[in-house]
């Protein structure tokens, strides 16, 4: 316990969070005063290298922005200037992009639950100490995130930065062969994914509930991730078209990322939300694992939301597989995409939240204007708030054991600072 | 080569100056033709990196590294002995910011402890000055690049 009335808790450089950033922590007379997530990796000015660049190159130049999450950015950026176009890509192209984005949502969830976020719940230092204690498990999540990448391999040309995404489709369509290759590895990580599951569902979660206005895009007869209506909750559905209108950026000092609020309230946007407006399209048997693994209809904890990310794993194996079994080729890779002057907007469930796109096209198709809105930048104020809750009963413990538990915290959201500004050094300032 | 499997992977980003020392000398062996079962950039990334080595009987391993002092362009060559790594070879580092700041090192001591690193593990680091954003290597660094690729033929020329 502390006698101190000030203390200050500094996190210099977070761990195990994509990207640069820090966590200053303020505490005066045993109240928290201030919590700032501070972001210092520098601007990337993408929105504005994007001017003047031709309309079919928004999807390789954004996938640039996360070695991660590129297929999320390719897929927001299409869906955007195919808008602007007039295109819209349905079918089996559609689904072709749906099988590549599961493909990166095992890949980058895997990631996090293996290697970044489960060492904190077994009280590991990290990755390496669990494969240590434990290879056999670390093993099988490592074979579970190559079924991902190799989705992203057969349909993206690559792992990382696939350069096989076009306006309207694909360059290459992939060969029967290569598919059912697929099939064969998603047997395997479909034992792997539900194996993962029961696995973090045993974790010993500390009670945190949160109330969050909600955004995440949402499907009539399905789970969303590469289509969908913006949906807030309480803030209700609402255009893709209209996203800037209900979603404002706005500069703080403390962070090189814009922080964003829905209808002038902070917003979560996530695995979370997703779960909490959607879970319901889910099929019913990964409802009955997740329910099974403790997650009912709503999670307000947003330190299970290791479990939504393994559930969205699961799901992302069986959509992948539904779509491998039902595939015929369609006619062509692609359907042209001719430019045309006029503003599009595309968004789509990044494996961190709702990646929204903008562009505004002349006639000749030449980007006059870019607007990109990344899930972690929409989440900056939601994860303040959050810490603040946390800390508040939690100040009796010593300064490493807190910064220990803020930075679990803080991985709850998996965020990427690459994308935001594109992470993590804590300061408590107890006084 | 008798059936071997060899990879050479390059690990590093041109847009990091002396960081794409590895892109460059991949590029002048793809050039060159080299007849190995994979050859390919990468970020670095641990888990990737033990997906493009696994199974291999020699994996060739390029990438740039910090000195301080440092001499740049000067070739350090790592045979990575598995049976007798370090219990913790980054004991005093600090904890990298990030699955981006996982390194080479991290990598090795993952595989080590999964059992998957491969029967052979050549690790070639060339000595950098410049890592800021930017293309184009430091004089030191370019003029290194032709002597790490005829290192990289004669180790694979040697498993002929």
């Amino acid at each position: 316990m502390t006698h101190r009335t000030e203390r200050l808790l500094s996190v210099g450089a977070l761990a195990r969070v994509e990207g640069e950033g820090a966590l200053h922590l303020a505490v005066r007379d045993g109240e928290v005063e201030d919590v700032r997530l501070q972001i210092y990796e520098p601007p990337r000015y993408f929105e504005a290298l994007l001017r003047g660049r031709r309309y079919t190159e928004p999807p390789d130049l954004t996938s640039r922005i996360c070695g991660i999450c590129p297929v999320a950015y390719q897929m927001s950026a299409c869906r955007a200037v195919e808008d602007a176009c007039g295109v819209v890509v349905d079918g089996q192209l559609a689904l072709l992009r749906r099988l590549l984005y599961c493909g990166e949502w095992i890949e980058s969830h895997t990631l996090h639950i293996y290697l970044l976020h489960a060492p904190d719940f077994l009280r590991l230092p990290d990755a390496l100490a669990l494969a240590r204690t434990d290879p056999a498990l670390l093993q099988r999540g490592l074979r579970l995130k190559k079924a991902g990448n190799e989705i992203v391999e057969t349909l993206g040309g690559r792992a990382i930065h696939p350069v096989n995404v076009r306006l309207g489709g694909f360059h290459r369509l992939p060969a029967h062969a290569e598919l059912d290759h697929l099939a064969t590895v998603l047997r395997q990580a479909r034992t792997d994914a539900e194996d993962t599951l029961g696995w973090v569902a045993g974790f010993d979660f500390p009670p945190l509930t949160v109330r969050h206005e909600l955004l995440a895009l949402t499907e009539p007869d399905g789970y969303a991730i590469d289509s969908g209506t913006p949906t807030g909750a309480p803030a209700g559905s609402f255009p893709v078209r209209d996203f800037e209108q209900r979603v404002r950026e706005h500069q703080v000092p403390h962070s090189t990322a814009l922080h964003a609020t829905l209808d002038g309230r902070p917003h979560l946007t996530g695995p979370l939300a997703r779960w909490n407006l959607g879970s319901e399209g889910l099929p019913a048997e990964v409802r009955a694992l997740a329910a099974e693994a403790g997650l009912g209809p709503r999670c307000d904890n947003p330190f299970r939301s290791i479990v939504v990310r393994a559930a969205e794993v699961l799901w992302a194996v069986t959509e992948a597989q539904r779509i491998i079994e039902g595939y015929e080729p369609p006619p062509a890779p692609a359907v042209p995409v001719r430019p045309r002057a006029g503003s599009g907007f595309g968004a789509t469930e990044a494996p961190r939240g709702l990646l929204y796109h903008r562009y505004d096209l002349d006639e000749a198709g030449i980007v006059q204007r870019a607007v990109i809105v990344p899930p972690t930048a929409q989440n900056q104020s939601a994860i303040e708030a959050d810490l603040r809750a946390f800390v508040q009963p939690r100040l009796h413990l010593d300064d490493a054991e807190l910064t220990r538990r803020c930075e679990q915290a803080i991985r709850n959201y998996d965020p990427c600072i690459s994308c935001a500004a594109h992470f993590l050094t804590l300061t408590v300032d107890r006084r | 080569m008798g059936g071997e499997r060899v990879v050479v992977i390059g690990v590093g980003n041109e847009y990091r100056h002396d960081d794409g020392v590895a892109v460059a000398v991949l590029a002048e062996l793809a050039a060159g033709g080299l007849a190995v079962a994979r050859l390919t950039l990468c970020d670095g990334e641990p888990t990737r990196l033990m997906e493009l080595w696994d199974d291999a009987d020699l994996a060739v391993v390029v990438d740039a590294v910090h000195s301080h002092p440092g001499e740049p362009g000067r070739i350090h060559q790592v045979d990575v002995d598995a049976d007798h790594l370090l219990a913790d070879p980054l004991a005093g580092e600090e904890a990298a910011a990030g699955t981006h700041g996982l390194g080479l090192g991290h990598a090795v001591a993952l595989a080590a402890a999964l059992a998957k690193l491969p029967r052979e593990l050549l690790i070639i680091a060339v000595e950098g000055t410049d890592f800021s954003i930017g293309e184009g290597l430091s004089p030191a660094v370019a003029d290194a690049v032709p002597r790490v690729v005829a290192e990289v033929r004669r180790a694979v020329h040697a498993r002929r």
